[in-house]
């Protein structure tokens, strides 16, 4: 079981599971996850866009929830259950990640990590959802190589496989 | 996993840098370098038994090894040339493993920008793979003793028909290597019937590592004990520190100390702005420290520029007679005649790159050499700065290209780079520079801010019977040279001394302007508010004249003839005007298809909807745009659909070159909607994507519809030449539906809601 705190060896921890794996932080509780995540774990997939939550390059789920990773401090990431690209799909590809295969999604491919972890959350709680609702869910997310068409479609084609 | 957890744990109590190990996945693809490397660094290919060519590596196994020489930013270059090579060998694509050249002249051209990868490395990448094939060839008729002019290539075999003879080209490999390289003039090229992979395409090379977050970009490099820098840099160009005091950026935890940068000698180039940089455990703790610092300034002469006074006078500059760069007929004497004469000032400001993956570098230091890890399109330019900055030979600067996370022209200009070589030499351990987003908006080479004024005189059909148009934005080469003012040929010719139409007087300006910021390329540079100015001008003289857009734009370009430069220094992009003429007939045709696909004309368009039409050639390749927009009350605007034509001559890879032209509708839909970046005393005045914001999902055209014509022609470009025709075609759009023409960018001065 994860809790939020405790203090280990003199030093109050975080703990938080990321991935499955229980992990516990005894820097900054104000260090944003997403440092955690990259410098800390190594688990590079999230990436770093603005730092203020206006890209969604960093989107993670927390408690199934996405999230962006760059304004979620440590203490608020305390008992929490962190998904990464890393930890996404167990078993291999998630469909959200075959579906943007299939429909040849990524340029540059900064982004995607963000849109993905963005349209997997979408998918969890809509099955099909329609164009208007994919922009709403998706409107945080920005690419700068401009594939958003093709999320779009990706999203769509995820849809067909999401049970 | 268990692992994970201990070095986190460690790493927090015993205050030291983080432990490498299992999990530190960064620089697998990239493997370190010890200290005795030295130009050239052997690559797999190199090393393989057949090598024929510095791009191409065949081993014993059948595993061949293609070299990608050019940046990987998201155009599929990195693909496209290692398919053209594979194609000529007849390879199959299973068994080729694409390996990431680092900076080495041996490789000709690297500088990854101006849609020319493919345009100027088809050839050799075709010879590297004809070489081997042909090789491969002579080998196996050695081998059977039959001539080898019965033997010829299936995939990744050479065969003799008659014999029924197979032998794979890994075991032909080791024979082949030791016959001579054979002369260009033997080689026979694959006739178009037999390409496997031109023109059907491939995706990504790296598709897979794309969507599962393994992709290393320059943010995901790491190396053993490296400490991260933020700098905080002077706010306005050309700015020096006075003084500073960093007692309280040290108290932050993870910072370990400060380091100062020296401020660039002019003119800038590529050299690091200078500054303090905040060298910390992690890059939040970088981030926390520079935010603590106290540093005063002397910002110098540039904290004059204001963006707005500076309007005015590129404005002011544009009304009077300016360079003539291009002429014909005598356009001022039709104008003096007087008679119906139609005016416009069009203008652009400054634009800014905004790639999703900031500026980053790593850089170590040792034994007088450095290597270096960056998301750089162009490594040459890396070993050539930071040779500079670190005084040490260019050969003993060793520059890893990652993946890039976007480029735009941006990552072509080191700065960043050299930051983090100059402070790894000062410091002696391997440095990671991490810019943030408002580093990376603030401290950009800016598209060149511009004002054009346009004049035609028009005659009784409503066609012009005199065109004038005057340019003035600061140019690209004042970031070599202070006192550069006017435009450099490379950059009139995109799309002013170049305007193709029929006219019997025309005259072309360009006036000065001084630039108070980096002026750099970005995605189609000057084409931006070149085609912008005259295709939305054309635009307007269509309208007065009361006639269909498109076939007003057809009777300018008039009938298929080749442009004759004679007395204009025209560079044709680099390529020679033999293989690359400017053929008005292609750029006729393009306009043809689109409008045929867009159904132009023949759709209805009801009250807040509207089409608009630009054609545009740039970086070689001939463009026509259709964009279709809905204006609703509330002043909102939506582009459902929007079609374009393009002829880039042969293409490589149609399913790449759709995404770019689809890429390329929403980078103009940034730069319509809210492209700005101005600057007050010097300082920009935009930091983060809620002031300069790039479009997002439910503000890009819903559906873009590329059509590629089928070309014979030598490829040209296609990174680029999307954007210009979009951006006048959207702006046109905008017209027809509400009736507002758009003269100065971006529409959020329209007044529309």
């Amino acid at each position: 079981m994860i809790r939020g705190r405790l203090v280990d060896e003199g030093r109050e921890m975080i703990q938080l599971k990321v991935n499955g794996v229980e992990q516990s932080f005894g820097g900054e509780p104000e260090m944003p996850l997403l440092w955690y995540l990259r410098d800390v774990l190594g688990l590079t997939g999230s990436k770093f866009g603005c730092g203020v939550g206006l890209c969604g390059a960093c989107t993670v789920h927390l408690n199934g929830q996405a999230t962006r990773s760059c304004v979620t401090t440590m203490s608020n990431a305390a008992g929490k259950e962190v998904t990464t690209i890393e930890g996404l799909d167990k078993t291999g590809l998630h469909p959200v990640q075959k579906a943007w295969m299939q429909i040849n999604v990524p340029q540059c491919g900064y982004c995607q990590v963000g849109q993905m972890m963005q349209a997997a959350a979408l998918l969890n709680s809509n099955k099909k959802p329609t164009d208007k609702q994919i922009d709403e869910a998706m409107s945080g997310n920005i690419c700068r190589c401009g594939t958003y068409q093709r999320i779009r479609v990706a999203i769509k084609a995820a849809a067909g496989e999401v049970s | 996993m268990s692992t994970i957890e201990n070095v986190s744990r460690r790493r927090f109590l015993t205050g030291g840098i983080i432990a490498a190990g299992a999990l530190v996945l960064g620089i697998r693809y990239y493997p370190k370098l010890s200290s005795s490397d030295k130009l050239p660094h052997n690559t797999d290919a190199d090393r393989s038994i057949l090598h024929p060519s510095v791009y191409l590596g065949i081993d014993p196994d059948g595993t061949v090894w293609i070299v990608a020489h050019r940046s990987e930013m998201g155009t599929t270059s990195r693909t496209t040339l290692p398919l053209v090579v594979a194609d000529e060998l007849d390879a199959d694509w299973k068994r080729v493993k694409i390996e990431q050249a680092l900076g080495d002249k041996r490789y000709g051209d690297q500088n990854t920008d101006g849609s020319h990868s493919i345009r100027s490395f088809y050839d050799a990448m075709r010879e590297a793979g004809a070489t081997a094939r042909f090789m491969l060839i002579q080998a196996a008729a050695q081998h059977w003793s039959v001539p080898a002019a019965e033997c010829e290539t299936d995939l990744h075999v050479v065969v003799h028909r008659s014999s029924n003879r197979r032998a794979g080209y890994g075991e032909l490999a080791t024979a082949a290597a030791k016959l001579p390289t054979p002369k260009r003039e033997e080689l026979k090229l694959k006739p178009k019937s037999a390409w496997r992979y031109i023109g059907k395409g491939e995706v990504s090379y790296d598709l897979e590592a794309l969507v599962t977050g393994k992709a290393i970009y320059g943010m995901d490099a790491r190396l053993d004990g490296m400490v991260y820098a933020s700098l905080e840099r002077p706010p306005v160009l050309g700015g020096k520190v006075k003084s500073y005091d960093d007692k309280e950026a040290l108290k932050v935890a993870g910072v370990r100390q400060t380091v100062p940068i020296d401020p660039f000698q002019q003119a800038p180039a590529f050299q690091p702005l200078g500054g303090i940089a905040v060298i910390a455990d992690n890059t939040w703790a970088a981030f926390q420290g520079r935010k603590k610092l106290n540093i005063a300034w002397d910002n110098g002469p540039n904290e004059s520029y204001n963006s707005d006074s500076y309007k005015n006078e590129l404005r002011a500059t544009s009304h009077n007679p300016c360079k003539v760069v291009r002429n014909i007929g005598d356009a001022d004497a039709v104008f003096a005649k007087g008679g119906k004469v139609q005016e416009a000032d069009y203008y652009v400001p400054l634009l800014a790159h905004a790639a999703m993956e900031p500026l980053v570098a790593l850089a170590e230091f040792r034994d007088g050499k450095a290597t270096l890890w960056a998301p750089t399109q162009n490594p040459q330019a890396v070993q050539d700065i930071v040779s500079k900055e670190l005084g040490i030979a260019k050969e003993d600067v060793i520059c890893h290209v990652t993946l890039l996370g976007g480029g735009f022209g941006r990552k072509s200009k080191p700065d960043y780079v050299a930051e983090a070589a100059v402070l790894s030499k000062k410091m002696s351990r391997p440095v990671k520079v991490v810019w943030t987003r408002e580093d990376d908006i603030k401290f950009d080479y800016y598209n060149a801010v511009a004002s054009m004024y346009m004049k035609a005189a028009l005659g009784p059909n409503g066609k012009p019977t005199a065109w004038l148009q005057r340019s003035v934005f600061p140019p690209i080469p004042s970031i070599f040279d202070v006192n550069a003012v006017y435009g450099d040929p490379a950059h009139l010719q995109q799309g002013w001394t170049d305007i193709p139409y029929d006219l019997p007087n025309l005259r072309v300006e360009n006036g000065p302007a001084k630039a108070h910021v980096r002026i750099g390329w970005l995605r189609s540079v000057a084409n931006i508010y070149h085609a912008f100015a005259i295709q939305c001008f054309t635009d307007e003289l269509a309208h007065a004249a009361r006639r269909d857009p498109l076939d007003y734009l057809l009777d300018l370009i008039g009938e298929p003839r080749t442009i004759d430069f004679k007395g204009v220094e025209y560079p044709n992009y680099g390529a020679s005007m033999d293989a690359f003429p400017w053929e008005t007939g292609r750029l006729r045709h393009v306009t043809e298809v689109v409008a045929e696909k867009s159904g132009w004309g023949k759709r209805k368009h009801g009250k807040g909807t509207g089409v608009g039409i630009a054609a545009h050639k740039s970086f070689l390749t001939y463009v026509a745009t259709v964009v279709e927009v809905e204006v609703n009350d509330q002043g909102e605007v939506r582009i459902p659909r929007v079609d374009v034509a393009l002829d880039a001559g042969l293409v490589v890879n149609p399913e790449a070159t759709r995404a770019q032209f689809e890429g390329a509708a929403v980078f103009g839909t940034s730069v319509v909607r809210t492209g700005e970046i101005t600057a007050t005393k010097g300082v920009i005045d935009q930091s983060n994507f809620q002031d300069y914001p790039v479009a997002r999902i439910n503000e890009v055209p819903a559906k873009t519809n590329v059509y590629i014509i089928d070309s014979d022609s030598p490829p040209a470009g296609v990174g680029e030449p999307g954007v210009p025709p979009f951006i006048a075609a959207f702006c046109n759009a905008i017209f027809a539906a509400t009736g507002k023409r758009v003269r100065d960018l971006p529409i959020t001065k329209l007044g529309l809601s």
